[in-house]
């Protein structure tokens, strides 16, 4: 094959899927790098999900190229690319046992029997699952067939390894665990990983990069830090954690142009009204209007000049529920620090 | 399936009992006077209680070769209009469940016809088309116009299968290297097993004793339907009539039995074989 290694594992080019009048996808371009673990996230409908679609080969762009280690295959029918996918919904074969379904993809490549078992082993250790591979898909619990799926997508040794929302279906405890040794596995088999979420926290604690997809488009390519801490996009920082926008007259006011920025509730300190900010700091003088008490932190809805709304989280290091919910009506001074905010555009 | 341990829920009351009784009553009574006067001695008339007990029309009929004939040609009948039915059930079960083409549902719908329309007019219809077409009539024809209701049967039970499998299997499937075909035989087939054996069952008993449309695409052939409707004709031979058609009623009630239960069996499973 003309594959070239030290091409980036998937690149695709001014990629565009239409279904009739609706734009999926419009004109994406995007580099994964060889051996990341790449997130794609966005609300749903936001494109994410088909692009992972085109990459698999379930589904063909209307237009544009998609490369995989340099070599075009945009038209090139599933079964003949070197990627895998670990499916929502998992798509275990319900009529064979754990290890045929394992086995699958060396069987229909003819590999001898022996060989097989061999390698189901292997796998049914990596993913901690060993001595199940004569049960039947409906005899293991969610979690379980979670990692039967991905222990059959990894086995062919792919190139790159999809994951579409892999973790939705499991309950809150189980996915942090899973999250962890997803990781863990990634490291470990050293393949790229295409992970498909709506869940930003999830592409945050797991992401060395993450896409963020709104309409179609990407919004931002980032690392985690770079997306929450400079969201690129007034989008990027609502569906990216909480976010203040400020725009207009009070932006000018604070910083001295228009443009909207925004602020990370958390980076906000609440001071009183005698306090004089350090010249790097920018204040604004607000009302508490609503607090909310929430154990390791309380949650302030600060209404500043103009009737715009701030939203202040602060950790509840010396304060006791008392303190802070008495802290309602008053009077205070909001201070941030310049480096803190992010220019988000339009 | 009614069970013998549903003692949590109330008792049906006695009228809905007698009215349940009544019926099976009045489906069944007919095929037990069939079989108990298979073994009538009187072979002209319908005395009760019987005037005597005899096995010899079961001798009677074996060495009758018209019966044997008209036997072996309606099983060949339904053997391959079933194996028709399998083939191009599977493909138009298929088609319309894997593609969203215009006219989906229409064809859907044609496809449901021939089972809805009355016999007499799928019959009438197949005998100007193949008169029309100039086709001789022959064991062929009689296969066809069979055919025409046990696709139906069996697009039915693979269609509902299909739509109870996950789609993405099949992505799995390709997503894992095996091509089309490796994919029908690996996933497909064994996924979709027992609802062909389901509803090949019921196309072969459904052929076995149909005689409207037979009655119109059959030339001199006599198939076992026919030959027993023949037969009224001739009261001496009542008890032969009744032999056939006690053996018709075991061969017919097994495969149904069968097949029912599979399907009840497998939609427990969510698609399990075995």
């Amino acid at each position: 094959m003309m594959n070239n290694p030290s091409a980036p594992a998937i690149t695709f080019e001014k990629v565009s899927r239409y279904f009739g009048e609706v734009k999926a996808v419009d004109q994406i371009d995007l580099e994964v790098i060889d051996g990341e673990f790449f997130s794609m996230l966005g609300p749903s409908g936001s494109g994410k999900t088909t692009c992972l679609r085109m990459i698999a080969g379930f589904d063909r762009p209307t237009s544009g190229q998609i490369h995989l280690y340099g070599r075009d295959v945009s038209s090139l029918p599933p079964y003949e690319r070197d990627v895998n996918t670990v499916f929502q919904d998992y798509a275990l074969f319900p009529h064979m046992n754990v290890g045929d379904n394992i086995a699958y993809g060396l069987m229909v490549k003819n590999v001898a029997r022996q060989e097989r078992t061999k390698h189901v082993d292997e796998m049914l250790e990596l993913v901690q699952l060993s001595g199940f591979a004569g049960r039947k898909p409906s005899q293991l619990s969610g979690g379980q067939r979670q990692r039967v799926a991905l222990a059959r997508a990894l086995i062919n040794h792919p190139k790159v390894l999809l994951l579409d929302e892999p973790l939705g279906a499991l309950d809150l405890k189980l996915r942090q665990q899973m999250q962890v040794e997803l990781k863990t596995i990634q490291k470990r088999v050293g393949i790229t990983f295409i992970f498909v979420t709506h869940d930003q926290e999830e592409a945050i604690t797991m992401s060395d990069r993450i896409a963020v997809f709104n309409q179609g488009k990407i919004e931002q390519i980032g690392s985690p830090s770079d997306i929450y801490e400079r969201p690129a996009s007034s989008f990027v920082a609502g569906f990216v954690g909480t976010s203040n926008l400020v725009s207009g007259e009070i932006a000018k006011h604070s910083t001295g142009s228009e443009q909207t920025f925004s602020i990370r509730p958390e980076k906000i300190h609440i001071g009183s009204l005698s306090d004089t900010p350090h010249s790097d700091m920018i204040s604004m003088d607000g009302v508490i209007r609503d607090v909310v008490y929430l154990g390791l932190f309380t949650r302030y809805l600060v209404e500043i000049e103009g009737g715009v709304d701030l939203v202040v989280v602060e950790q509840n290091l010396k304060s006791t529920s008392m303190d802070v919910l008495s802290a309602k009506g008053q009077k205070v001074r909001l201070s941030w620090h310049q480096d803190h905010i992010s220019r988000v555009g339009g | 399936m009614p069970s013998k341990s549903s003692d949590t829920r109330p008792g049906a009351s006695w009228g809905l009992k007698l009215a349940a009784f009544g019926t099976l009553f009045f489906l069944h009574f007919p095929m037990w006077i069939i079989f108990l006067y298979t073994f009538t001695p009187d072979e002209t008339t319908y005395t009760f209680p019987l005037p005597g007990f005899t096995t010899k029309w079961f001798g009677v009929a074996l060495q009758r070769a018209d019966l044997w004939r008209s036997l072996t040609l309606s099983l060949q009948v339904a053997t391959v209009a079933t194996i028709a039915a399998l083939i191009l059930g599977t493909f138009a079960a298929a088609a319309v469940y894997r593609s969203n083409f215009f006219g989906r549902e229409s064809i859907s719908f044609l496809l449901l016809l021939p089972i809805a329309l009355p016999g007499i007019v799928t019959g009438i219809a197949l005998r100007t088309a193949i008169g029309g077409l100039d086709i001789p009539f022959s064991f062929w024809t009689i296969v066809i116009g069979h055919a025409t209701f046990c696709v139906v049967v069996v697009y039915n039970n693979v269609l509902a299968r299909f739509r109870r499998t996950s789609a993405t299997m099949i992505e799995a499937s390709m997503d894992l290297g095996a091509n089309s075909f490796q994919t029908f035989r690996h996933v497909v087939l064994p996924n979709i097993a027992t609802a062909l054996l389901a509803g090949g069952m019921l196309a072969f008993a459904l052929s076995f004793d149909e005689v409207i449309v037979t009655t119109f695409t059959a030339g001199q052939q006599t198939t076992l339907p026919i030959w027993i409707f023949s037969q009224l004709s001739r009261p001496r031979d009542r008890p032969v009539t009744n032999v056939v058609a006690t053996i018709v009623i075991l061969i017919t009630f097994l495969p149904i039995f069968i097949a029912q239960k599979i399907s009840a069996g497998s939609s427990d499973t969510e698609g399990e074989t075995k």
